[in-house]
This record gives C-alpha cells, structure tokens and sequence, in this order.
C-alpha cells in the first residue's frame, strides 16, 4: 500500500517535471525563431542606414554653365549644371574613351547634376574654382562598397562594368570613397533608383492612415461598445449583433479592401491611392477590434460601482459617463492602440485602394496620395535592384520600431491609469 | 407612524417567482431587520424598496409599495428621485475609485443640493460626521476612498448614502464583510441614524437584528413567514419555524 503510493506521488513528480520541460522547449524554440528573425533583419538591414559617398573634384567652369559676369541668384538657378557635372565624372580618369565616360557618369546617380548646383548655390562664391563635391554613389557601387556585391562574377552578368570597379577601387585607395549616415533614406520619397529612395513618403503616408482611422474608428467603436455593453436590451436582436462583431474581427483584411475599392472609391468617388481612403478602409477593420476590447474592459467594471451610482440616484447615463466609461478608458485605449498597430501593418486592402502606386512626393495631407510602411515594403520587395534588398529590410526595421513604441505606449497606459478597486 | 407599507409583492427572475405576497409596514424612525436563511428573497425584497431590481433585465416586481403613501411600482415614480429618497448601502463595500471628497459630495452633485463650494464643503463635513468617519479622514479628503480600511470603507459608504439626506437607508448586509470591531461601529451607527432616517437592514446575524433593530421580519423561501417587534420575534415567536431559525435549528 504504501509504496504504491510512493510510485504514485514519483510518477505525479515526474509527470510534472516533464511538463515543465516541454513548457521551456516551447519558449525557447519561440525565442530562437525570434532571435533569428531579427537577427536576420538586422544583418540585411543595418546597411541601409549608410550611404555611400563618392568625392569629386568639380570645377565651377562658368563658361559650361553659360553664366555672364556677375550672375544673379535666379542665372544660378537656370544655369546648365549637366555639362559639369558630366566633365567632372569624365576628369575621374583622363584617358577615357566616350563609352568609358559614360560608364563613369553612371557611377554616381542621377541626382549628381543637382547635387553640384546645390553646392554651388549654397556658396556663388565658387564659380571658376575647384572643390570636392560629394556625389551620391550609384546604388551597385553602394552594394559594392558595403560588401554586398559579387565582385567575382563574370563580367557580362554584373551590372557593374570591370572599368568602374577599376577606377572606384583607384578612389577607394585615394580616400575618396566615404560613407555616412543616411539621412535621405528618411527624407526623401520613394525613387526607382535604389541609392535614392527613401520611406519619408510612406511613413507620412502610415501616420495620415492612422490618425484617419483612428478618429473614425475609435469614437464609432466607443460608442457602440458603451451603448451594446451599458443600455441594449440583452434579446436575441443583442446577441445577433454580438456574434456578427466577433465575426467582423475574423474577416480577411483584403475583403475589407475590396469594400474600400467598391464602395469607397467606385460610389463615392474618393482620390485614388490616398491616406484618406486607406483610413477609412483600415477603420472598418479596427472597429470591431476596438469594440470587442471596450466591451471587455466594460465588462470587467465591477457591477458594485454601477450599482453605488445607482443607488445614488443617478441615472443610466450618468452612471456610465461619471463612472463606468472612465474606469475602462485604461482598456478601451490600450486595446484602441493595439487595433491600430494591427491596422498600421496592413498590407493587403491598401494595395486594393491603390497605396501601392508609385509615390515620389511626400504628402502633406490625408488628401495627397501616398504609400504606407507595409506597402512600401511591399513595393520594394518586388524590385530587382540589388540595393533594395537592405532597404526592405531597413524598412521592416522602421515599421517593427513604430510598432514596439505603440505597443509600448498600451502597456503604458494599462498600467498606469488602471485604478484598482477592492 | 408607518413609512413604507408593502403590499402583496411578487418578484419573479424569469419565470421563477423569488418572492411571495409579500406585506410589510415599516415603521418610521426605527430600525427594521430582516433576516432568514440564504437565498430566502429578504435581499431582493430590499432592492424592491428603491428599485435596484430594475437593473436585472428579468426581474420583474408585482403589487404595491407605498412609500409615504405613493405606489414607487407605479409608471409616474422617477426611480431617480426615488432613490434619492432611499439610499442604499450594500454587502461588500463598494467607494468608488475617486477621492474620499468625491465619493461623498457625488449625490450631492449630481442633485444640485449645492450652490457654492462651501456649502458642498459642508455636506461632506456633516455626512462623513454623522457616518463617524470624519476624526479619522479629515486630512486626507482628497486621498482615494478605496485606500481606506474595509470598515472606514463601509462608514465611507454610510456617508455617500446620507449626504442626499434620504428618508429612508436600506442596508444590505453591511458588516458580513467587516470585522467585529468594525462591526460594532456600524452598529452604534446605525442606532444613531435611526433618529433621522428609517432604515431597514437585511442580517445573517441573528444576534446582530437583536441588537440594532426595533422590529423584525423572518423570511423564508420567498415568503414573510412573521414579522413584529424584535422582542417578540426573539423571544416569543408565534411560527414554528422562525422559533427552529432563531433557536439555530436550521439555516
């Protein structure tokens, strides 16, 4: 008898102790996908903060620049920078031929004529000297520079030519190769050209959505939550609605879109590819979201506070405004920001209204059209550049950072507006 | 002088009838206890009293109860004028999660009773006096009233129920969740009260309605077995089965 019961209370020790070791094998595989995934995110993405500079001497020739003694601001403006701009690519190696200059041209982006007239306008005083000019490096030699790029291929499956490798390794040993933080990434608009293209567009475009969503969806949410929680009749009329808002939350965000793309912009007629849309069509989905989370937090107002209201004499509503929807604010916001993180990584009913057209001005207004973070990604993901390949994941980067902080935000908030009753 | 005079009241959740013919005079200025087993309707027949029963969306209350002579069950009676005239303490004490100052001054408030901050200053004052709470709060009014102990708690809610000033309190158990010591202080309470309001508590402690009430009322499953003086109840009982619930035989 009583060893029976010894085996019995070894093998409940045992039992238990198993189920503990399956428990941590579970949190550790779930830590280890993590820390790979950001690690790999990480590694890809890190050099998408660098860029890559190349320095040329640039002569402010004023004669190429068909400029007159003494020009005025606006001559400065309309003068010809291509010219050079072109020369000093050309002067990298004296001896090229005319296809070797053109190969030297593309060594630097498109924006390189700009960014010499930039350089000029900040200083007029330049004209007829010589100075180094930072030159935007093309988005291969970026690559290049950053390791990233097969040098050992054969030639004619590359698209940086054996020449430019010659004479980037030549500026390379000469110190005029440098890298530096990459402010355009967060500056500028989305760009074809990779070494160009930054995400200032589509964060604006993710923030304009959010706040557009958030000021449908929240008050609708609200309201609907307090009066389904506080004064509905509890009939099967009641019920009815309870189960299609849980069935709301179940439904695949692209039916959402496709409801964004029918009624939004084919009914009425709404602008195209805008954060307007975007939000409104992310709101549909946050709704039942933020309902389900005000119910929850109505719900777990102790029924003793209603009824002290009552008994006070107050009557339904203002026991709900004084009392009960101030006590599940705490919830009803954290739930809210988790809504709207859900909304903000949400690709695929943006794409349906058209976000995912391509972008090149930053928007200044709901009204503008735009891409969002998700999208961009997206966007990105889809192109064949070598130099998207760290921008993607820089961009991921972006997007996962902004969700940490909101959900950071909520965590915030439930803990330090919860009000604890006894 | 009788101030509540219930007659021939059914409550029913659903189609479960809880309550049977009830009748009851309760008297003015005295304090009325009702007591009975568990799950016997002496609660529910007290939230019938201010209408608490509205809020359960299946109950529902028959007969009359007149309070001053005025059917509350009838469609005229605005439940929050009733209940401005009946205040309510309950089992568990239950502040809200405001300040101590906020908890007493809400009725008020929410009634106009105050022209001026001082006046409101006033009513906690005498409220939270008259509920014996004030030597011991004074300093700390804007503190939250749920960081008090269970007892000032309750005596925090005794005064929130008489800062409207009502005619009559209803009491719902107000020291099952309480200590003796905290226990005996609501009593003392509750005799002093009395001179002011009608009050009408519902116990589980036998000896606590032989202390503090006047007139008793047994219940049981759902129907008012007897009522009287607390003397009569306790030590003469005409029924036999208040004198098997008194004497400990069951319950």
């Amino acid at each position: 008898m009583n060893k029976n019961k010894e085996q019995l209370l070894n093998k409940r020790y045992k039992a238990e102790q198993r189920f503990r070791l399956y428990g941590l094998s579970a949190i550790f595989m779930a830590l280890l996908f993590l820390t790979i995934f950001i690690f790999k995110i990480f590694s890809t993405g890190y050099s998408a903060f660098q860029k890559t500079w190349l320095i040329v001497p640039v002569t402010f020739d004023a004669e190429l620049m068909m400029l007159d003694q003494n020009p005025s601001k606006e001559d400065l403006q309309d003068a010809d920078y291509y010219d050079i701009a072109l020369k000093s690519m050309a002067d990298l190696d004296p001896k090229a031929n005319e296809d070797q200059e053109n190969e030297l041209k593309r060594m630097v982006s498109y924006f390189f004529e700009k960014e010499i007239k930039n350089e000029l306008l900040n200083d007029p005083n330049l004209i007829g000297k010589t100075k180094e000019v930072y030159l935007t490096a093309s988005d291969d030699l970026d690559q290049v520079f950053k390791g990233n790029y097969p040098r050992d291929l054969p030639e004619d499956q590359r698209r940086v030519s054996d020449y430019q490798l010659k004479i980037f390794d030549q500026l390379v040993a000469n110190g005029k190769v440098e890298s530096k933080f990459n402010i355009s990434f967060f500056t500028n608009a989305d760009s074809r050209e990779a070494e160009l293209a930054g995400i200032a567009s589509s964060f604006m475009g993710s923030i304009f959505s959010i706040l557009v969503c958030l000021m449908i969806a929240f008050p609708v949410a609200v309201l609907a939550a307090i009066y389904l929680e506080e004064f509905a009749p509890k009939n099967r009329f009641t019920d009815f609605i309870e189960v299609n808002i849980n069935n709301l939350a179940a439904v695949p965000s692209i039916v959402f879109g496709l409801l964004g793309l029918g009624v939004l912009l084919a009914i009425f007629q709404l602008p195209r590819s805008t954060p307007l849309v975007g939000g409104i069509t992310l709101s549909l989905m946050t709704l039942p979201t933020i309902i389900i989370a005000a119910r929850a937090s109505l719900k777990a107002v102790p029924p003793s506070i209603r009824e002290a209201a009552l008994a006070m004499g107050a009557s339904r509503m203002q026991t709900t405004m004084h009392h009960t929807v101030p006590l599940s604010m705490p919830g009803t916001l954290s739930g809210t920001i988790i809504g709207l993180a859900q909304a903000l990584g949400e690709t695929a009913p943006l794409i349906l209204i058209g976000m995912v057209a391509f972008v090149n001005t930053i928007p200044g207004s709901p009204m503008d059209p735009a891409a969002s973070l998700p999208v961009q990604i997206y966007i990105w993901a889809e192109s064949a550049e070598r130099g998207f390949v760290e921008k993607v994941s820089a961009c991921i980067m972006v997007l996962l950072g902004f969700l940490i902080i909101m959900n950071l935000f909520a965590q915030i908030i439930r803990h330090k507006f919860e009000k604890k009753w006894s | 002088m009788i101030k509540i005079k219930a007659k021939d009241v059914d409550v029913f959740y659903g189609k479960k009838q809880a309550l049977y013919n009830i009748s009851l005079d309760i008297e003015e200025n005295q304090v009325t206890a009702l007591i009975g087993p568990s799950g016997c309707g002496k609660s529910t027949f007290l939230r019938c009293l201010n209408r608490m029963n509205d809020v359960i969306d299946i109950c529902s209350v028959k007969g009359e109860i007149l309070i001053n002579d005025f059917n509350i069950n009838d469609k005229s009676c605005d439940v929050v004028r009733l209940r401005e005239k009946i205040g309510m303490v309950f089992q568990k004490p239950n502040p809200f999660p405001k300040t101590l100052y906020e908890n007493v001054s809400y009725g008020p408030t929410i009634h106009g009773m105050a022209q001026s901050k001082q006046e409101m200053d006033e009513i906690v004052e005498t409220s939270l006096k008259k509920a014996a709470l004030w030597e011991e709060v004074k300093d700390r009014l804007h503190e939250p009233g749920t960081g008090l102990s269970g007892g000032q708690q309750q005596r925090l809610c005794i005064a929130r129920a008489i800062s409207v000033r009502p005619e009559v309190i209803l009491m719902d158990e107000p020291c099952s969740a309480l200590d003796p010591i905290a226990t005996a202080q609501i009593e003392e309470l509750i005799d002093e009260l009395k001179k002011e309001h009608t009050i009408i508590i519902v116990t589980h402690s036998m000896a606590q309605a032989a202390r503090v009430s006047q007139n008793t009322g047994f219940f049981h499953l759902g129907q008012l077995i007897e009522h009287g003086s607390t003397d009569k109840i306790f030590k003469n009982p005409d029924n036999k089965k208040t004198q098997d619930y008194i004497t400990g035989r069951f319950g």
